[in-house]
């Protein structure tokens, strides 16, 4: 009997890319869905336009890099850009700001680099910072949370889509109505006018530890988080990385000088802390190999998130510090190799 | 040890993969013998090293257990006829080595008695012999390593009493899934593994053996415990370890079980240990024992393109084709052969290649891995998790793409040793194994044509030297000449006009 011819190993691979962005994607739902619960419906537009820009670029740089447009879209990574940008961005951000975001990402950051595995910055990064740079006015603007106790106008379905789509609120609706400072920048601006953080902390809008609906949002982020780590789609070393690497500056400081800093808890649970830690700075591609590497990695962006909220001039540093410590990999990745099995042992960054 | 009591102490083990192990269909039966086949395929290389050269005319009856090809050169192994018969072909015939494409063998017809030949007198008494001599009636008996390497095992043995060694490792690790050929040997022969021990320890001098085996076999780990009691012997040991790959690899288990690292580009010897198989072992006292050299090898059957996966005890030559049969003959879905295990072996595309020392397993499969859905890499680093020798797979993919030759060397592609692992977890479906190999082979492409480009340099670096000497000493020469001349001076010139004057003044005839 004749056979077909196969190198070694001959056991299927048991996991695949689509599946790996597949579970980020299912892990993000219950925060997405505290999302849309605490700020409402505009976060499925966004997620929406986000989507479309972001496949759409794909689509057409894969075509014009000669590769097969389908064979590139099915493995998920342009949806996982879209849902990352949709969280990073307020529930009420008209769409060409959204396009913006989605396509500086998916056309520039990603596929000039080389597309999927080659890019050196966060897509979803990359794209938030350069809308954020564009149009600040648009970015600083979110809804106040659901509260229950407030005396305030919930935006409508309808509200919300007419403001995506012309970027303007009905005539009978101001933004002052609407939105409301996040807690990061309440602490930023109270700290700054010498006001002390427990004071600051007394706003029904602070909530328990990181903001009235931002606490709950990262609560599900961490969840979906926990879950990618039981299924390994994640490894340890990053998300513990950021958190501790925001928790020990933010803390110590909270100790040593009480009243002037936030609490490490605030840290954690505001802002984009969480999410950055399990989905934005786990993102292997942009993100350090080794172990040890991906420690570093994620002390880094830790310890950057915290010294931009602090002494920045921006109220959240998630996507600088991701972008920062992006270029930081090689560097990273070369001092950090692991010691082979047989070699001799090594000084850091020696052969 | 002579309680026999498995002790578990052990080194650490980076990454690996916990596969399932897909032995239980195999080792559910007992082991089953294959008759004598009509033909027997002996390829005149079943070992690493130089081929054997054939010792046998055309048309010639051998013997069982009859010499046919003789050890010859660097690392080579004799080949015994495994059944009595007439030798009816020295030709080239497809071998599992060559994934089915030919090479040369000797073939036997069989005549069905299976004669062997005497060898009553030379079976001596082993512990009466200076391991010299004992290391000579090793590689005279054809024996090589069974784990898979089939490195001659006399030159193991002689190159490592040369060097300061601490234990005798006997890897009874069949880590890889699917085969259950030694697990099969441990359970049925555990005596005669642990007198070919005894015989290894003697040979080499030393004082301690480990048996080592992984926990899940208990069956194999009881008949160890049994035979030990009945041998008494202090100086074997038996050893579990988990059941992770590999840990069967031999690099692999000195670490696991000493807790040292072989040294890159070095031989367990260096940290005192000599690794055999257990087969091997068992080979050896068939040997040493009963005069009977290495015709036969148990061979797992299995896979899900055969009805009944079985362990089969066959003669080396006999072709897969003709023990097919007694795993219940192929299924429909029988779509690829690979011989060896589903992680390290190879894929044959013919089932007339004979089973030889080194098949240790027969698997057919019937899914094929699917082809190229390879997509690019996405740094996960999951490779690096499993590499049990903690390379990093994603940057040796990284510059093996590039070519870059001294960052392969630097981040230690010599070092891989191909299990396989990073292939199994890599989400982008990357051969790395295979494009590792193929690294490695244009590594040492390189490395050869570097070599030959530097002895033509040297050629011809020595070429203008010498021709620079031999041209400064015609100089020399002349120099002299010239020098010898001006010192004669003019005295001399005068002379010689003179004599010439002469000669003419008087012989005038001489102008005519």
């Amino acid at each position: 009997m004749e056979f077909a011819r196969r190198d070694a190993p001959y056991v299927t691979p048991s996991t695949s890319v689509p599946a790996v962005m597949l579970h980020v994607l299912l892990a993000l739902i219950p925060a997405a869905l505290a999302y849309v619960w605490y700020f409402g419906f505009g976060f499925v537009f966004n997620l929406l336009i986000a989507s479309l820009f972001c496949a759409g670029g794909e689509a057409v740089m894969l075509r014009l890099r000669g590769h097969s447009a389908r064979e590139g879209l099915t493995d998920l990574s342009a949806l996982v850009t879209a849902v990352l940008l949709a969280f990073a961005l307020p529930a009420l951000t008209p769409w060409w700001v959204t396009a913006t975001a989605s396509l500086f990402g998916i056309v520039v950051a990603k596929h000039v680099y080389g597309g999927l595995g080659f890019n050196i910055f966060n897509p979803a990064m990359a794209g938030y910072v350069v809308a954020l740079v564009a149009f600040p006015m648009y970015l600083n603007l979110w809804t106040a949370p659901r509260m229950g106790d407030l005396d305030y106008h919930y935006v409508t379905i309808l509200e919300t889509l007419r403001y995506t789509l012309t970027g303007s609120l009905p005539d009978y609706l101001t933004f002052d109505a609407v939105t409301r400072a996040t807690p990061l920048d309440m602490v930023t601006s109270g700290l700054a006018n010498m006001r002390t953080f427990d004071e600051l902390r007394a706003y029904s809008m602070m909530g328990d530890f990181g903001g009235r609906g931002w606490e709950w949002i990262g609560n599900f982020t961490a969840i979906g988080g926990a879950w990618l780590l039981l299924r390994k789609i994640i490894r340890w070393q990053i998300p513990t990385g950021v958190l501790l690497g925001l928790l020990v500056p933010s803390g110590l400081f909270y100790v040593l000088e009480p009243g002037v800093h936030a609490s490490p808890g605030f840290h954690l649970f505001s802002g984009g802390a969480i999410l950055c830690a399990f989905f934005v700075a786990t993102d292997p591609v942009s993100a350090a190999t080794s172990d040890r590497g991906r420690l570093i990695y994620g002390l880094g962006i830790g310890i950057l998130i915290y010294i931009i909220r602090r002494w920045g001039s921006y109220a959240d540093g998630v996507a600088f510090s991701v972008l920062l410590m992006n270029m930081a990999v090689p560097a990273i990745d070369y001092v950090t190799r692991p010691h082979i099995v047989g070699h001799p042992k090594r000084r850091w960054g020696h052969n | 040890m002579s309680e026999g009591a498995p002790t578990y102490d052990l080194g650490k083990l980076h990454g690996g993969l916990r596969l399932p192990t897909e032995k239980e269909a195999s080792t559910a039966r007992d082991i089953r013998i294959a008759a004598v086949p009509s033909q027997l395929i002996l390829p005149i290389t079943q070992h690493v090293g130089d081929p054997a050269q054939p010792i046998v005319s055309i048309g010639e009856r051998v013997l069982k257990g009859q010499l046919v090809a003789d050890a010859e050169g660097a690392l080579s192994a004799p080949v015994h006829a495994s059944s009595s018969g007439k030798i009816v072909a020295i030709e080239p015939s497809p071998v599992s080595r060559r994934h089915g494409s030919p090479a040369p063998c000797v073939v036997i017809e069989c005549d069905g008695r299976d004669e062997a030949i005497d060898n009553a007198d030379i079976i001596l008494d082993y512990r009466e012999l200076d391991p010299e001599t004992l290391f000579h009636r090793i590689l005279y008996g054809g024996i090589v390593g069974l784990g898979g390497a089939v490195f001659p095992t006399a030159q193991k043995l002689m190159q490592a009493s040369t060097l300061p060694l601490e234990y005798l490792i006997l890897n009874g690790v069949e880590c890889e899934p699917y085969i259950s050929c030694d697990d099969m040997l441990m359970r049925n022969y555990a005596d005669e593994v642990l007198s070919g021990a005894q015989i290894l320890l003697h040979a080499l001098g030393l004082p301690q053996c480990y048996v080592v085996l992984e926990s899940d076999k208990q069956e194999a780990i009881h008949a160890l415990v049994d035979a030990l009691k009945t041998l008494d012997d202090p100086r074997i040991t038996l050893k579990q370890v988990p059941t992770i790959y590999p840990s069967g690899a031999e690099d692999q288990l000195v670490q696991l079980v000493t807790n040292r690292e072989v040294p890159t580009g070095g031989l367990p010897t260096d940290v005192g240990c000599v690794v055999q198989n257990v087969g091997t072992a068992a080979a050896v006292h068939r040997w040493i024992i009963t005069g009977e050299p290495l015709i036969s090898r148990i061979t797992t059957v299995t896979g899900d393109g055969v009805h009944t996966p079985v362990n089969v005890l066959a003669r080396i030559g006999t072709p897969i084709a003709d023990i097919i049969e007694l795993a219940g003959g192929y299924t429909d879905r029988a779509h690829h052969m690979v011989v060896g295990g589903p992680m390290t072996g190879k894929s044959v595309t013919t089932d007339r290649v004979p089973i030889v020392k080194a098949t240790n397993c027969v698997l057919v499969l019937s899914k094929a891995v699917p082809l190229s859905d390879e997509k690019q890499c996405i740094r996960c680093g999951e490779c690096a998790v499993v590499c049990p020798v903690q390379l990093q797979p994603q940057q040796l993919f990284w510059y093996a793409c590039a070519d870059n030759e001294a960052k392969l060397r630097e981040f230690g592609l010599t070092d891989c040793i191909e299990c396989g692992c990073c292939d199994l977890v890599c989400p982008s479906h990357i051969p790395l194994t295979a494009d590792f190999r193929q690294a490695k082979a244009r590594m040492q492409e390189l490395a050869d044509e570097k070599a030959r480009a530097e002895r033509a340099r040297r050629r011809f670096e020595s070429r203008t030297q010498r021709l620079e000497v031999e041209k400064l000493k015609r100089e020399q020469e002349l120099a002299a000449q010239k020098e010898a001349a001006k010192k004669a001076g003019a005295g001399a010139i005068k002379a010689i006009m003179e004599r010439v004057k002469s000669k003419v003044d008087s012989d005038p005839a001489e102008d005519d």
